[in-house]
């Protein structure tokens, strides 16, 4: 026996025990297609690195968490104000969820439109489904341990998203609150979820999934043209990995590994310039002065739900989530074979165009909640000052009218006010003065009816202040019939002049 | 080094770990070794009967939130009528008959009354019948708004316009030597409020008032 180093015998009496080298070496060694050392194949290892750490920050956050409804908000105060460096470990936390959501749906795009799920990579796509599933379901639990009032509706919408099911949706409910509203029950269970369920699950899925990547070999980059066949992908496969192969170690593993730590830099750096996000209000449910929005992953989902029809909402929230979940599992088995480069194939990628551009669109819309009143509207935003010059007694009382009875919640004026329903600035283009007196009584469409809740005399205020509001070189609409009803004779009262009092 | 026996052909491991690993050379083909198979199934069948009776309670105690909505509610008052100006509606905040000491803030349950005469009330839950969200009042123009999604509600109730089907989830009342109660106790979702009130758009009648 040669003589050893004392740092080669240290290593030699572990590895006689721990016999890792060889798997180890295996796996760091084994060939790949020279073309996988490629820039657009690091996304899957980031997002594992994230997970990594998210487990790490995870952890020294529970060092002062307490996962109890009447403590969990005054635990995230203190880690934000009072343990030094605790703001910014829940903000490396809160950003490194944006952060991995964000790189998993990056790595399921950018494997669909590469082909990596055909043919014998089925499973590991399998899998990745999966993997997606649970990296929601960290960052929806995770929503809910920041135990605020957003968490706190938030999780109110969820629960009457699931008292939808038929029959069971009851039961379901008060299984996922763990008794008969939100509470301390709830939030426990969602602790163990986040803590102790997801994270084991994650863990498996990602070592299976890291397994097959290594066992099948990485995605060869597609070719236009090389189709994928059961009968012979495997023998071609191995053909590219070894005769215009390199060890995985260096070759592509070193662009994983800088990816990676830009990735981990640019967590480090959001955390430190944006900080952690919340808490916000207390989770007391008596405070109902309240603006509930879901984290970003969500935004979408928040926005379909605006606009959804109210008798097509429950049949979607109930089959919506379990077609598309089928979608992304069929594919593989629909599309095991053939084609793998994008260039070749138009539908996928015009799929992912179209779900790229309704998702940010719906998460931009969620934004500016365009649907929603805006609370404070009548109150506070004022009513521009050209509007009411030489506004008439009458039409300066149906402005108040128009501001007192939150008219303005819904409709905005000048730019300011609600957006459910059309701004008022030239209405009177629109509408006669018996049309927005009709409206006004009787509602109609999305608008509530005001009927019982105006006077005559605040109704008549009300539609001369709003027949006022028109440009000042376009007339307000009216009923050609009206002077010949009014008076008999058309010529007694000649149509509204164009040069009205107002803008 | 032993060699590879038939009954192992799938053995690929370096000869060191087959030294360190494998006890002895005399191991026979396990399918022949009758008895220490049934021994192995008996195991795994002793193993099924723990596990299954350990189940029970596991299950249990992993599903003993899954009650009757009737074991949940009961009975709250919500104060003296008094508090509730005729022709007003108030937000009202009572204690959730179900609460524990772990559940801080969150048993504070907050309610809308309206006195609609002397001894007429309607009671009605915060929660939009759309998704939850808590919705608010508006005397002014006598309407209930719904933050998230835009839900909007009259005062009696009914659904004005938005994304709701149906109009505000109601609690039955009752007045108990000058003092109103309401049947609470549960987060008011349309898995357990849609069969007891079932409010036609625009009219706003509740059948199970009172």
């Amino acid at each position: 026996m040669p003589r050893m180093k004392p740092s080669q015998r240290i290593y030699a009496w572990f590895e006689q025990r721990l016999q890792l080298e060889g798997p180890i070496a295996d796996a760091a060694f084994h060939p790949v297609p020279r073309t996988t050392a490629s820039w657009f194949y690091v996304f899957g290892s980031a997002a594992f690195t994230l997970f990594l750490l998210q487990v790490v920050t995870g952890i020294l956050l529970a060092l002062v968490y307490v996962p109890s409804a009447g403590e969990a908000w005054n635990s995230l105060n203190v880690l934000n104000h009072q343990i030094p460096l605790g703001w910014y470990l829940r903000a490396l936390h809160g950003w490194g969820s944006n952060f991995m959501v964000a790189i998993v749906f990056i790595h399921m795009t950018q494997v669909f439109l590469f082909g990596a799920y055909k043919y014998p990579r089925e499973l590991t796509w399998t899998f990745g489904v999966f993997l997606l599933i649970l990296t929601l379901g960290m960052a929806f639990t995770g929503q809910v341990l920041r135990f605020d009032q957003d968490a706190y509706w938030g999780l109110g919408i969820g629960v009457s998203m699931v008292s939808r099911v038929p029959l069971i949706g009851g039961g379901l409910v008060h299984i996922l609150l763990g008794g008969p509203i939100i509470a301390g029950a709830t939030l426990a269970r969602f602790f163990d979820l986040h803590v102790f369920v997801i994270p084991g699950l994650l863990l498996g899925f990602a070592l299976l999934h890291i397994w097959m990547v290594l066992k099948l070999g990485v995605n060869e980059w597609p070719m236009p043209g090389r189709l994928v066949r059961r009968s012979t992908y495997v023998a071609e496969y191995n053909r590219l990995a070894h005769e215009d192969g390199i060890p995985f170690l260096p070759g592509a593993f070193w662009k994983d590994l800088a990816f990676s730590a830009a990735i981990v830099a640019a967590v480090a750096v959001c955390a430190y310039f944006f900080g952690p996000s919340g808490p916000g209000g207390p989770p007391d449910p008596a405070i109902i002065q309240t603006n509930p929005k879901p984290d970003f992953p969500f935004l979408w989902i928040f926005s379909i739900l605006a606009y959804l029809p109210p008798a097509l909402e429950t049949p979607v929230i109930l089959i919506a989530p379990i077609l598309a979940l089928l979608a992304l599992f069929a594919v593989p088995f629909v599309a095991g074979e053939g084609e793998k480069s994008w260039t070749r194939r138009p539908v996928a990628v015009l799929a992912v165009a179209l779900i790229a551009v309704a998702w940010g669109e719906f998460t931009q819309l969620a934004g500016t909640t365009p649907w929603s009143p805006h609370m404070e509207a009548w109150s506070s935003d004022p009513i521009p000052v050209h509007y009411l010059r030489n506004a008439t007694p009458l039409v300066r009382q149906g402005a108040n009218v128009f501001q007192e009875k939150q008219c303005r919640n819904c409709h905005s004026i000048g730019g300011l006010g609600g957006q459910r329903g059309p701004a008022l600035d030239d209405v009177a283009t629109r509408m006669t003065r018996d049309q927005m007196r009709f409206k006004v009584v009787t509602g109609g469409g999305n608008m509530p009816a005001f009927g019982k809740d105006l006077s005559p005399a605040e109704i008549e205020a009300l539609v001369a202040y709003l027949s006022t509001l028109h440009p000042a070189n376009e007339r307000p609409a009216y009923t050609p019939s009206r002077p010949y009803t009014d008076t008999g004779s058309p010529a007694a009262t000649p149509p509204p002049a164009a040069s009205g009092s107002t803008p | 080094m032993t060699e590879n026996e038939p009954s192992q052909p799938q053995t690929s491991a370096p000869p060191a770990v087959t030294a360190l690993s494998e006890p002895s050379a005399g191991v026979q083909d396990p399918r022949l070794v009758s008895r220490r198979w049934l021994l192995f199934k008996a195991s795994i069948a002793v193993n099924a009967l723990v596990g299954a009776a350990l189940a029970i309670p596991i299950v249990r105690y992993l599903f003993a939130p899954w009650r009757k909505d009737s074991s949940y509610d009961s009975w709250v008052s919500l104060g003296h009528i008094d508090t509730f100006p005729a022709g007003q509606t108030r937000l009202a905040v009572y204690k959730d008959p179900f609460s524990q000491p772990l559940d801080g803030l969150t048993d504070n349950v907050a309610c809308y009354v309206r006195r609609v005469a002397a001894d007429q009330f309607q009671v009605f839950a915060v929660n939009c019948a759309h998704l939850g969200c808590p919705v608010r009042w508006f005397p002014q123009s006598q309407l209930f708004m719904c933050p998230c999604h835009g839900g909007v509600y009259y005062a009696d109730g009914s659904r004005a316009s938005g994304p709701p089907e149906r109009g505000l989830f109601t609690y039955p009342w009752k007045i108990v030597s000058g003092e109103l109660h309401i049947f609470a106790g549960q987060m008011p979702t349309l898995s357990n409020s849609a069969k007891l009130v079932n409010i036609s758009i625009g009219e706003g009648k509740s059948p199970c008032r009172g």
